[in-house]
């Protein structure tokens, strides 16, 4: 059974953590994975960087053009990675947009990422009717997952079939938003939250955008698995420096 | 060989619609009705009726005598310069945001980089009393301040796009960023032939008015529909997916595209993407892009701010894969040079986009009997600064 549906099936609500990889330090990825398992988060969400990032709030994007003038590459990420898996055992996911996947290839990319040992992938801007039609077999030959979005647009029609195409979970974008735009959840995501869980689908629901402390995090877990945080993990990166992990996680733990 | 859109949305292996979920509703909601709302018979008639009398359509078909005498072959012009707004891109923002108006739309966003998209689409925004947002790159937008004055006076709301180059490419990703969070009310009227289908084929088919009239107009100059060449800049491609529309399967026609070299295909501040740019996905679909070899889109460089996007509009990559279209590269010297010497033999200003079309006349060689449509996509006030700066007049 892959790692990320392993830690799905164990009971407690899932605090996933995004950042980007290459920031704010080219080598700081593997220390802030390490730290982020030592420090109790489930499931880490390593971020490609990309140049033009549509999905992304300005945060993000900061962080991603950041780490592209550190140096950071494809095939830098997957040299950085390539011990990975001596030292965690936690869950990785590679988020990124198609491009920089199409261009290193992507049965040589999923090769790679079966390799390092990651489990499962997010490409936002990779349709979920081109992946079934086009990448599906490549993926599943290598083991690895790919984890859909809905958001509170998506009709139910739609979402039951993400959820037939789907395993591991279904990544819930919290509102009509990029990523980091939002303070604090309202009515209207709630009844979201709630439309969403009485659909009783077949994965899980992880939330993400919009997630930056714990309120927001509780809010969001009540009705899902677990919940995403990026935007604000990567402030408090930028104004910590990767050595304060810890406080960041025990605030929302 | 088919050079239109399939159903499926792609022309050969280019197009799709590589968008991130948040976008379906809206793109999938236009994929479904576009082709039945400009099939309505009410929609056709408004359309027709506001290219006559507002944007002053047809554009006229002009033999170019002087520029004919000097190259040895027989030249028309396209002018699309004499439309409102002074450019081809009001064809579009009309049909556009009159399908706005069928989907219920109340908010209309718009990228742009030297500024004639956003006017034409502040200008049907003013028209129809609808709100208007047009992002634009905070460089472009220091060096384009007549057309930010004219939105501005328009009713628009300019939004400078603060991230990566601050140019076009940025200003389109800051469009798709607002139509991410505002899915319901909101239409994002693209202005070039690229983009998520079905937009590369919805503009391509507003645009295609430019070639449906060149057919007439050239039946009654010449007795004859198709001419032996059609010529047209390309950026994006709108006023070159217009002027090639019509003619696309008449093999008889040869189809010229010209793109900007910037200081040299190969010196590293250019915008020749069929010479430089290798398939991958920009703004939702995939085509030929500048790209580096680990897959970040790379900065583009031309004079003319129209032409200076990374990437080239889904049809025109095919046309250029499979050999249907010739494209040209031409650079910022070619052009402006070009665009000059049309001043002074016919007394018309071309935007420095169109003058790259017409540095074709020293690319190739055409044959005195030769037929030789050049759509002359837009007028050059907006240039004036860079023609004066360049020209040290």
């Amino acid at each position: 059974m892959n790692r990320i549906e392993q830690k799905l099936q164990e009971d407690k609500k899932i605090l996933s953590i995004y950042f980007s990889a290459g920031y704010p330090n080219l080598n700081d990825t593997v220390q802030i994975i390490q730290d982020l398992e030592k420090n109790g988060v489930d499931l880490i969400e390593i971020g490609l960087p990309f140049s033009d990032p549509l999905a992304d709030g300005p945060t993000i994007q900061a962080s991603s053009t950041a780490a592209l003038h550190n140096g950071m590459t494809t095939q830098i990420l997957f040299d950085q990675l390539k011990d990975i898996r001596k030292t965690v055992a936690i869950p990785l996911i590679i988020m990124g947009y198609f491009n920089p996947m199409l261009q290193y290839g992507v049965e040589a990319f999923c090769q790679k990422c079966a390799e390092i040992g990651i489990d499962g992938l997010i490409i936002p801007d990779l349709p979920v009717n081109v992946y079934a039609d086009e990448y599906k077999a490549t993926f599943d030959k290598y083991g690895l997952i790919n984890i859909f979005l809905i958001t509170p647009q998506t009709s139910d029609e739609r979402i039951r079939f993400i959820d037939s195409v789907s395993s591991g979970f279904i990544y819930m974008v919290s509102s009509a938003s990029v990523t980091g735009s939002q303070s604090g959840f309202g009515s209207t995501q709630e009844n979201y939250f709630k439309r969403i869980a009485d659909l009783n689908l077949k994965n899980p629901q992880i939330v993400g955008f919009g997630i930056n402390n714990v309120e927001t995090f509780n809010q969001a877990t009540q009705y899902a698995k677990g919940a995403i945080i990026g935007s604000a993990f990567i402030t408090h990166l930028k104004e910590n420096g990767s050595g304060k992990i810890a406080d960041f996680v025990k605030a929302i733990r | 060989m088919s050079y239109n859109v399939d159903e499926k949305g792609y022309y050969g292996q280019f197009g799709g619609a590589y968008i991130p979920e948040m976008l379906y509703p809206n793109v999938e909601e236009l994929r479904q009705q576009y082709l039945k709302i400009m099939a309505e018979p009410d929609f056709k008639a408004e359309f027709d009726q506001l290219l006559k009398d507002y944007v002053g359509r047809p554009s006229p078909l002009y033999f170019a005598k002087r520029l004919s005498e000097k190259y040895n072959t027989k030249i028309y012009l396209k002018r699309e310069d004499l439309n409102h707004t002074g450019a081809h891109k009001i064809n579009n923002t009309i049909g556009q945001i009159l399908v706005a108006k069928k989907l219920g739309k109340k908010r209309i966003i718009a990228e742009t980089g030297a500024g004639q998209h956003g006017v034409a689409t502040a200008t049907v925004c003013a028209l129809m009393g609808l709100e208007c947002i047009v992002y634009m790159g905070e460089i472009d937008i220091a060096r384009q301040a007549p057309n930010v004055a004219r939105m501005k006076m328009l009713g628009a709301t300019v939004r400078a796009a603060l991230s990566g180059s601050r140019t076009l490419k940025d200003a389109t990703n800051e469009a798709i960023r607002d139509w991410i969070n505002n899915p319901v009310d909101t239409h994002y009227i693209i202005g070039s032939a690229i983009g998520p289908h079905p937009y590369p084929d919805m503009v391509t088919r507003f645009q295609s008015v430019i070639s449906e009239e060149i057919k007439w107009q050239l039946k009654e100059k010449e007795g004859r529909e198709n001419p032996d060449y059609v010529v047209a800049c390309i950026g994006g491609g709108s006023n070159a997916a217009g002027t090639f529309y019509h003619f696309l399967h008449e093999p008889e026609v040869g189809i010229i595209a010209v793109e900007a070299a910037g200081k040299g295909v190969n010196s590293g501040h250019s915008a020749a993407t069929s010479k430089l740019g290798k398939v991958g996905i920009i703004h939702g679909c995939k085509t030929l892009l500048m790209q580096t070899p680990d897959g970040q889109i790379t900065e583009p460089y031309s004079i003319s701010a129209g032409l200076d996007y990374p990437g080239v509009g889904p049809m025109h990559a095919h046309l250029a894969e499979t050999g249907r279209a010739e494209f040209f590269s031409v650079t910022d010297d070619e052009a402006m040079t070009a665009g000059l010497e049309l001043c002074k033999l016919e007394g018309i200003i071309p935007a420095i986009e169109s003058s790259h079309a017409l540095a074709v006349l020293n690319e190739k060689k055409f044959k005195p009997e030769d037929v030789v449509v050049i759509c002359l996509s837009g007028r050059g006030d907006k240039d004036l600064n860079n023609y004066i700066e360049y020209f040290k007049i």
